[in-house]
């Protein structure tokens, strides 16, 4: 039974349309869905546990940070899988950096314990709800949130390696021009 | 004092020299195996490269029992202080090779995360560079030991250089 | 006296004592940290603790030209690494529509087979020396030693391969490949069911691993179990069967499945797995395509050395390669492989910059690591550590 991009869509917009701010097509050819923030774990339950949906399997969640997009700085992805049809699915939420807190999906897949985990020690956002919200990939002590665009990939302080030979002249713009 | 009678003396030195060659050929690693240099060193220890024609068959996961430790792979800052605590609790005479450019230096991980290089909180030996390095290389930074641990006298581990050595990396 | 002594033993009931499976550990293959709480010699609970050789890849990727990012994807899972940079190599062609040759995912279907069987030797041979059954590891590294040798023909490299580049494969397979290839299929399955002998029906390790560190398929799918592991209780998920990449679809294999999803299974789910490779390479190899090994696209694919030195357009497009001024298209991708523990997802965000802006691993281990305490409640410190050695955990996909 194939759930196709089309089905998909009309489907969604049918059954929830309350969830939806907006669809599109990906260049990969996977539907993204954005919905709210408020509504994201109501909005993960219908897609989950509908009977023309059932996107059962959480593959991965992961945490963008947009730093020039007033209001919208971090989004979170929701990648979402159904293996009964072979469709993937695309949920992403965006909130502004000065009240970061989302809803913890580990109620629902106990395999977002360690996802959310990581995008709380990488960026900063608070899952609320989540039983054990520590860090987990960087030391306990750390008082920055290292993915954040702000910081520098390397370690400041290291005395060994000189920033002119490697073209790092201290613009740590992303860009090469 | 002329040469040859303070310190070591020359009735020592035969013995050292027995004593160093003792310690050469029948050295007790600790592998502190990490990332991918760790899988090189498993085909070190295979038999294609085989390890243990040069006395290290035994190899020993306990510190206390160990003479030499050998760092295979990233060391990451939250990994630092259990690699220290892994170098005080072994018994003299030690010895530390760097495997991998990871461990002598950082490596490609020029990041918050990764230290550049063990050098940077205890005393290495021997470096080894590569990513990973072949296990001919890892046998010739063996070899290398070798020779430092042949010719190392007796009292070097009293002598004021190794003393001013472990203050420096806060090691008492 | 006696009674004396008989209620200090009382009053000692009731308290759980604490162990620590340190980061480092002979038996932990991998730096990562256990705290058990353990009721004589049963465990109560786990806390484990991971992050002890973080290094830091979703960051390094964005700062790196997209052909540059291949050498990171190597050191994940660094036992079959020809799967991630094949993985993170068909992402970019997603990204930018490229078409790639037949036979060039003929042969990427190869090299990604070969990582497959290396992988799942080392694992199976570790569950076998935390048995107390070191022969089957010595002999199946001289076995990787063989593989080693084929990834050195193709690649110059033993462990971490980087291998191929965007839009196929840096060189055509060589003659010395082909007999080394050939020898191999001839002579590696008779020395691997040597192993299987050592192990498979052997008394003393069936009753060390049956029923053991067991997780039923709907708590390993709750769990976002992929892979091996998953396959071993009993749900028969392949990203190569499910969503086919690099010509998988014209290839016939089974996917082996186990009934428990205790380590007995995971064991022997590899174990059939290797077979199944071995059927798929010898296919890729009966059937490869003649044709070229790389596309056309001079934006992605280095041209090759003479050239360069002889021709313009050879010149300039490799200096563009290499600084990395190569507009990519902008958009977000997903694509998923068949990793040695299970789905590899890479999951690239692009602004049309040189550099990623946002990629993300999606590494099972890393996911499917989290159920493990649940997986050793109730078992002996024994039976944990086999457990931990068939789950296939492997610590640069773990941390990252």
């Amino acid at each position: 039974m194939k759930l196709d991009n089309d089905t998909l869509q009309a489907h969604i917009e049918q059954k929830a349309p309350q969830f939806v701010k907006n669809i599109e097509l990906a260049l990969d050819g996977t539907l993204t869905l954005e919905t709210d923030r408020a509504q994201i774990l109501d909005c993960l339950q219908f897609l989950r546990d509908d009977e023309g949906l059932q996107f059962h399997f959480l593959t991965s969640l992961c945490c963008v940070h947009y730093p020039d997009h007033a209001g919208r700085e971090f989004g979170i992805v929701y990648l979402l899988h159904n293996w009964r049809s072979q469709t993937r699915l695309r949920v992403k939420i965006f909130f502004p950096a000065d009240d970061p807190h989302v809803p913890s999906a580990t109620a629902l897949w106990p395999t977002a314990n360690w996802m959310e985990r990581q995008e709380y020690d990488f960026f900063g956002i608070i899952f609320t709800g989540h039983p054990d919200l520590k860090r987990i990939l960087n030391v306990d002590d750390l008082d920055v949130f290292p993915m954040r665009k702000e910081y520098r990939l390397e370690d400041g302080t290291r005395t060994d390696k000189d920033d002119r030979f490697f073209g790092r002249t201290g613009n740590f713009d992303r860009r090469f021009d | 004092m002329p040469e040859g009678y303070g310190g070591e003396g020359f009735f020592a030195t035969s013995l050292s020299q027995a004593v160093g060659l003792a310690r050469a050929n029948s050295i007790w690693p600790l592998p502190f195996a990490t990332s991918c240099c760790g899988i090189e060193f498993m085909a070190t220890m295979g038999t294609n490269y085989d390890l243990a024609r040069f006395g290290m068959e035994r190899l020993s996961f306990s510190p206390r029992q160990a003479d030499l430790l050998m760092v295979m792979g990233t060391i990451a800052k939250k990994m630092g202080p259990v690699l220290k605590q892994v170098y005080i609790q072994m018994a003299e005479p030690k010895w530390v090779i760097a495997v991998g450019a990871c461990a002598s230096s950082g490596g490609i991980f020029d990041t918050y995360s990764v230290l550049q290089g063990i050098d940077k909180v205890i005393p290495v030996d021997v470096y080894v560079p590569g990513c990973p390095p072949r296990p001919e290389q890892i046998i010739d930074g063996i070899m290398k030991i070798q020779e430092l641990v042949k010719n190392e006298p007796l009292r070097r581990r009293y002598s004021p250089e190794y003393q001013f050595l472990m203050e420096k990396y806060q090691i008492d | 006296m006696v009674q004396s002594y008989f209620s200090q033993i009382d009053s000692l009931e009731g308290e759980l004592a604490t162990l620590n499976l340190g980061p480092t550990h002979p038996a932990t293959h991998g730096i990562f940290q256990n705290v058990l709480k353990m009721d004589g010699e049963r465990i109560v609970s786990a806390e484990p603790t991971i992050g002890y050789i973080h290094r830091a890849f979703e960051k390094l990727a964005e700062h790196r030209p997209y052909n540059q990012v291949t050498p990171i994807t190597d050191r994940l899972n660094y036992c079959s690494s020809p799967i991630n940079n094949i993985g993170w190599h068909l992402t970019v062609e997603k990204l930018a529509k490229i078409e790639v040759p037949k036979r060039a995912q003929y042969m990427r279907v190869i090299m990604m087979e070969l990582a497959r069987i290396a992988d799942h030797l080392i694992c199976n041979s570790v569950i076998g020396v935390d048995t107390g059954a070191l022969t089957g590891f010595t002999y199946m590294f001289q076995e990787r030693e063989r593989i080693y040798e084929l990834y050195e023909e193709v690649c110059g490299a033993r462990l971490t391969t980087n291998i191929g580049r965007i839009g196929g494969m840096e060189r055509d397979f060589s003659t010395v490949f082909h007999e080394k290839l050939r020898d191999f299929m001839k002579t590696f399955p008779a020395r691997f069911e040597e192993f299987n002998n050592l192990l498979a029906r052997n008394r003393i390790f069936m009753d060390r691993t049956i029923g053991v560190g067991p997780i039923s398929a709907e708590r390993a799918m709750a769990y976002g179990f992929t892979g091996p592991n998953l396959r071993a209780a009993g749900v028969d998920y392949d990203v190569r069967v499910m969503e086919p990449y690099s010509s998988y679809e014209d290839f016939d294999f089974l996917i082996p499945v186990g009934k428990d999803g205790d380590t007995y299974d995971r064991f022997v789910v590899r174990q059939e797995e290797i077979r199944q490779s071995l059927r798929i390479i010898e296919q890729a190899y009966s059937k490869l395509p003649e044709g070229p090994y790389y596309t056309d696209v001079p934006d992605y694919f280095l041209p090759p050395k003479d050239e360069v030195y002889t021709k313009m357009e050879a010149l300039i497009y490799h200096f563009k390669i290499v600084m990395g001024e190569i507009p990519i298209p902008e958009g977000e991708v997903y694509q998923a492989v068949e990793g040695g523990n299970g789905e590899l997802g890479f999951y690239l965000i692009s602004d049309g910059g040189r550099q990623p802006y946002r990629l993300h691993f999606r590494r099972p281990c890393f996911i499917y690591y989290q159920a493990y305490p649940e997986m050793i409640k109730g078992s002996l410190l024994s039976d944990a550590i086999l457990t931990m050695s068939s789950m296939n955990v492997i610590a640069g996909e773990l941390d990252a």
